[in-house]
């Protein structure tokens, strides 16, 4: 295998150890998150039934923590396997996040073994509830030390190459990157909100097939206020990433645009194609773009005129980007409107068709993290660490990364079909209202 | 003490933490995977998931400290063994997944199928085979350098005696560590049936251990002399480690004191483990890298050293919490009370 097969193949494997991770991880980092909004308002309004909520969801939490866990290390390992040029770099200049994701991970790992073992083993529920802080900062701090480094390849800095060694190296130079405001923060609210919409879904989808206990409607109400919340977050933050990328990745940007010529008044291309050099049957937003890069209607934007043709990155990012804007934007109206409806009380937001589309919008905002690491990841191509060492250049020599690739696909496909079987079944043998019923037969119908 | 060694000491210390828990982790597995095929498991079981549960994730996150920290405070290791090791650590790390993943969909989603058992049971005790691989790869005389690139000798690899010694090592290490252990926790949670059971396992695998132990050791001889000398210069912690060994067989087979016997075992290990540690220093990999050629920038050194001393005042009372509840807490050892979510 010449080291171009090398090269592809170990671009395919990565790609797909983290796109399958990603989906456990986002939902790792949003989950703790919920179950501790859930069991503070139980423990506030004195509810058994958010409490039974945040006992469920942590339940199916263990089997996503677990498939995140074991793919996480897959990752973290492969890393080292398929890009070891890049990494002998990365560990001399970005090591320090990820050696905290380390102790991230020890905090979650201990607090959650904790925590899952001690339900009603304390008096004072609050102690318990105590618990689940340390789950939930571990969680989001791996995500925001693992983004840090992805950051860092964005727009690396802390140090000098003379003569190909590093020199003046500052390792927190490099952390307080200039792509790190950004990305961290849209990364942890879209999870966040993702972690929201997918419960939400399941809530709505036990409504629909005919379990219309007050528990579903409770845990329906709240995932999508919470939702709302983030998604509105995340559209923020998204238009200050959009600023990050025009002041320091304007490639990435153009190419995300199609904004083809340097212009100023530039409108916003959503959707459309491109042929010979052209966008048709696109929809424009007048000046959104000027105002999405600068934050000024008129102001002239960077196009891919500008940069030499062996860097800028594939064009396709442009419908990844379409897809995550509209997605964001219609789980926000969504939301919105449900939010609305229930104050209001509104028939609407009841109805079977309004909850299948809450149904259809947990699997839709995983499209959206999908689609949004995609263009990030793609869209800083051809550099992996950009300006400095161009992905072809840090891939393994070994000629096994094909063979590879297919064992860890066998394995995804195992992993994901397991952990679904292994969930549906879990809250299947243990409905929702039969739980409730034990509780109140075994506290002898008192309230907690 | 170098920053070079204050590195190398803390990720070796972890590597020892991680094969510790991770052998009872793994060995239990097994235990439990073989008692269910033999019909036996409602002897096991209860013990040992009790232990398992909580503690699992812990178990991997020491592996993840030692491969992130390794690159950190190491990164030309990433060239070296990143590119050789494609094949055995990718095994190594199907295997964890199924045996992790496997572990927690048995025990929170499906309890008792068998299917998922024997799964994680067989992953675990292959993992340190898969694994050991790095270290026998670390003697050098497997890796050529091509065009300025390293490859691995696969041949040469698994033609090599002392290959096969350290995969039988770490076998027989793993189900012996376990088994002591559990020893003291069955006794400890007093069920007679268990313990007998367990302490039966752990005087079966002890001469296996103490054998291929020697074997390697012998076989260095040949396969890289000048490691077997330096052995040879920390006799004294071998004979300790052998001393200790003797101590746990025997208070095992007395059926006495299975605390102590544990502790010994933990001694004759990290005596074993941490002169095999000296021994290597200071090659990587021989002949190609050492501590020192591969040593990270000191800016680095030393904000991961800080990060590192800022990460144990987080680590050890919270490891401290979770022993106190899970390990030494009578009534859930006992399993009086479930409290499981
Ligand atoms: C639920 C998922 C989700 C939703 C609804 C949105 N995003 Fe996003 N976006 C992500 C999930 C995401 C992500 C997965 O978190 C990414 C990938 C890498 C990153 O930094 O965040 C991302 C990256 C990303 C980038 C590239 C950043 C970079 O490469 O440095 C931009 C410019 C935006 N987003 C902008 C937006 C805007 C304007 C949105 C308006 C609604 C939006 N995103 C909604
Ligand atoms: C700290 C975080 C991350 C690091 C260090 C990292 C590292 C890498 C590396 C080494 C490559 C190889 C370049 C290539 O294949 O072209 C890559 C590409 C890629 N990564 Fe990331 N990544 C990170 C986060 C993510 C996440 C969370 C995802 C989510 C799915 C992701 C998705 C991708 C994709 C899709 C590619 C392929 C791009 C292409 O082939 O053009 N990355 N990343
Ligand atoms: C190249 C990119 C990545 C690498 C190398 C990586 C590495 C890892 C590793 C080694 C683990 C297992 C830790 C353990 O043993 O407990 C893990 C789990 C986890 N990762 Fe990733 N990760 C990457 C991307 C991400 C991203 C982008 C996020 C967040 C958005 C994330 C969030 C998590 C979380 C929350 C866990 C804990 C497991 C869970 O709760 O589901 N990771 N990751």
């Amino acid at each position: 295998m010449g080291n171009e097969e090398a090269v592809f193949f170990s671009r395919v494997l990565t790609e797909t150890t983290l796109s399958f991770h990603i989906i456990y991880a986002t939902i790792g980092v949003g989950v703790p998150l919920m179950i501790m909004i859930a069991q503070w308002v139980g423990i506030k309004k004195n509810d058994d039934h958010y409490i039974l909520l945040a006992r469920r969801w942590a339940r199916g939490f263990i089997i996503t923590v677990a498939v995140g866990v074991v793919t996480g290390t897959a990752i973290g390992l492969q890393l080292s396997l398929l890009w070891p040029n890049f990494m002998e770099l990365a560990g001399n200049v970005i090591a320090l996040p990820l050696f905290m994701e380390t102790f991230a991970f020890f905090f979650e790992a201990i607090f959650l073994g904790i925590y899952l073992y001690t339900w009603d083993r304390f008096e004072n529920q609050k102690k318990h509830f105590l618990l689940l802080i340390p789950v939930a900062i571990g969680a989001s701090f791996s995500a925001v030390f693992i983004t840090i480094v992805n950051a860092f390849m964005n727009a690396p800095r802390g140090f000098d190459i003379v003569n190909g060694e590093f020199v003046n190296v500052n390792p927190l130079l490099a952390m307080f990157n200039p792509a790190m405001p950004t990305k961290v923060a849209h990364v942890v609210a879209t999870s966040y909100m993702t972690a929201a919409f997918v419960l939400a879904a399941i809530a709505a989808f036990r409504l629909l097939k005919g379990s219309n206990h007050e528990y579903h409607k409770k845990a329906l109400y709240l995932t999508m206020k919470v939702g709302l919340v983030f998604a509105i977050a995340s559209a923020i933050i998204g238009d200050f990433s959009g600023k990050y990328l025009a002041e320091y990745q304007p490639e990435k940007l153009a190419a995300a645009e199609w904004h083809l010529e340097t212009s100023e008044n530039a409108p916003l291309i959503m959707y459309g194609i491109l042929k010979d050099g052209e966008v048709k049957y696109a929809i424009e937003i007048p000046y959104a773009l000027s105002f999405l890069a600068h934050g000024s209607f008129t102001q002239e934007v960077a196009g891919l005129d500008q940069f030499p043709e062996d860097e800028v990155p594939p064009l396709y990012i442009h419908y990844l980007f379409d897809i995550m804007v509209s997605i964001g934007i219609w789980m926000t109206l969504l939301s919105g409107v449900f939010w609305l409806g229930v104050q209001r009380g509104w028939k609407m937001v009841a109805s079977k068709w309004f909850r299948w589309l809450i149904v259809l919008g947990g699997p839709l905002t995983l499209v959206a993290i999908e689609a949004g690491w995609w263009l990030a990841e793609v869209g800083r191509q051809p550099w992996i660490l950009r300006g400095i060492m161009r992905t072809q250049d840090a891939a393994t020599t070994s000629g096994h990364v094909d063979s590879m690739l297919i064992l860890f696909c066998l394995l995804y496909l195992v992993l994901g079909v397991g952990s679904i079987v292994v969930l549906r079944k879990m809250f299947r043998n243990n409905p929702v209202e039969r739980e409730i019923e034990d509780r109140d037969t075994e506290k002898g119908g008192d309230v907690l | 003490m170098t920053l070079e060694i204050l590195g190398i000491s803390v990720l070796w210390t972890f590597l020892f933490g991680y094969i510790l828990i991770g052998a009872i982790d793994f060995g239990a597995g097994f235990f439990n995977a073989y008692s269910t095929l033999t019909g036996r498991q409602h002897i096991l079981t209860n013990i040992i998931q009790r232990y398992l549960s909580p503690v699992w994730e812990v178990t991997n996150v020491f592996l993840v400290f030692f491969f992130v920290g390794i690159i950190g405070f190491f990164p030309k290791t990433a060239f070296y063994y990143g590119t050789t090791l494609l094949i055995p650590v990718s095994i190594g790390i199907i295997l964890l997944a199924i045996r992790g993943s496997y572990y927690a969909f048995e025990t929170y989603g499906a309890r008792g199928h068998k299917g998922y058992s024997f799964m994680y049971g067989l992953a675990g005790i292959l993992i340190p085979a898969s694994l050991s691989i790095v270290l026998t790869i670390s003697e050098g005389g497997f890796i050529d350098m091509v065009n300025g690139n390293p490859v691995l000798d696969y041949w040469r690899l698994f033609s090599s005696p002392l290959t096969w010694s350290i995969v039988v090592l770490s076998i027989a290490a793993t189900l012996y560590i376990s088994a002591v252990f559990l020893t003291w926790y069955a006794n400890k949670a007093r069920d007679v049936a268990a313990t007998n059971m367990i302490r039966k396992y752990a005087l079966i695998w002890a001469l296996p251990t103490i054998i291929t132990a020697g074997g390697i050791i012998f076989e260095l001889r040949n396969h890289n002399p000048e490691h077997y000398t330096n052995i040879q210069n920390f006799w004294p912690m071998f004979l300790i480690s052998f001393i200790m060994f003797i101590g746990t067989v025997w208070l095992i087979w007395k059926r006495r004191n299975y605390g102590l016997a544990f502790l010994l075992l933990v001694g004759q290990f990290a005596f074993a483990f941490f002169g095999y540690g000296a021994s290597h220093y200071p090659y990587l990999l021989y002949p190609y890298l050492t501590i020192y050629d591969s040593f990270t920038n000191p800016a680095m050194a030393i904000s991961l050293i800080v990060v590192f001393i800022m990460g144990l005042g987080l680590l050890i009372p919270s490891l401290y919490l979770l022993m106190r509840l899970f390990l030494f807490d009578k009534d859930y050892v006992r399993g009086k009370g479930d409290y499981h979510a």
